[in-house]
C-alpha cells in the first residue's frame, strides 16, 4: 500500500511543478490566473491523499475551506482585474 | 490489504494521473480557452476520484461530510469560474482564431447586430 501512497505524491508535486511553470510564465493575467486555479485543485487533491493516507481528518475542513476560497479569489480576480490586451493581436482580429 | 483499499489505491492513483494530465494541459496548450479546458474539466473529475478515496478510507467517520461538501463546492464553484475566464478570454481576443472550428459568439453578435464583430 505505501507505494501507492508514494507514487501519488510524486505525481502531485510533479503536478504542482508543472503548473508553477504556466504560473510564472504566463503570457497573460487569465493564463496566470486558470495556473492559480490549478495549483490549488492540486493542492485540494494533495490534502485529500494525505487525509486518506495519514487517517487524519482535521484537515479535511481546511479542504471545504480552499474549495470555497479559491472561488471567492478567481471570481474576484476575473472581476476586478486590469485587463491587459495584446494589441497586436486584438489588430490582428479585427483585421 | 482489503478490497477496499484497493479500490482506495486506484481512485487515489486515478485522481493523481487526472491532475498531473491537467498540468501538463495548462503548460502546454497554445492559448487561453484551451488551458481553461484543461484546468476545469480534467482537473475537477481529479480532485472528485480523490475525495472518494478518501471517504472510502475515512468510512465510518463523521468529517467524510467535509469530503462531500467539498466535492460539492467544487463542482458548482468550477463552471462559474470557467465561465467567467472564458468569457473575458474572448472578449479580449486571447483566443487563436485559427484554432476555432466554429465562433457561436461572432455568429450570435453578428445576428444581433449586423455589421459589428462581436467586440461590445
Amino acid at each position: 500500500m505505501i507505494i501507492v501512497w508514494i507514487i501519488a505524491a510524486v505525481m502531485l508535486t510533479t503536478a504542482a511543478a508543472v503548473t508553477m511553470f504556466r504560473l510564472l510564465a504566463g503570457p497573460s493575467t487569465l493564463d496566470r490566473l486558470v495556473a492559480l486555479d490549478t495549483l490549488v485543485a492540486v493542492t485540494m487533491c494533495a490534502i485529500g491523499t494525505w487525509a486518506a493516507f495519514s487517517l487524519d481528518t482535521t484537515v479535511t475542513y481546511g479542504l471545504t475551506a480552499l474549495a470555497l476560497i479559491s472561488f471567492v479569489g478567481s471570481v474576484s480576480v476575473a472581476r476586478f482585474r486590469v485587463p491587459d490586451t495584446d494589441k497586436r493581436r486584438a489588430a490582428r482580429r479585427l483585421r | 490489504m482489503s478490497a477496499l483499499d484497493v479500490v482506495t489505491a486506484v481512485l487515489v492513483l486515478g485522481g493523481s494521473t487526472l491532475a498531473l494530465t491537467a498540468a501538463i494541459g495548462v503548460v502546454r496548450f497554445p492559448d487561453t480557452l484551451t488551458r481553461m479546458h484543461a484546468a476545469t474539466k480534467p482537473q475537477v473529475l481529479g480532485l472528485l476520484l480523490v475525495l472518494a478515496g478518501a471517504a472510502i478510507r475515512l468510512r465510518g467517520n463523521a468529517d467524510v461530510g467535509m469530503l462531500i461538501l467539498a466535492g460539492l463546492f467544487t463542482l458548482i464553484t468550477a463552471p462559474v469560474v470557467a465561465n467567467r475566464v472564458g468569457q473575458l478570454a474572448y472578449r479580449e481576443q486571447n483566443i487563436r482564431d485559427d484554432l476555432l472550428t466554429r465562433d457561436e459568439m461572432l455568429e450570435f453578435a453578428e445576428e444581433r447586430e449586423p455589421g459589428t464583430n462581436g467586440q461590445d
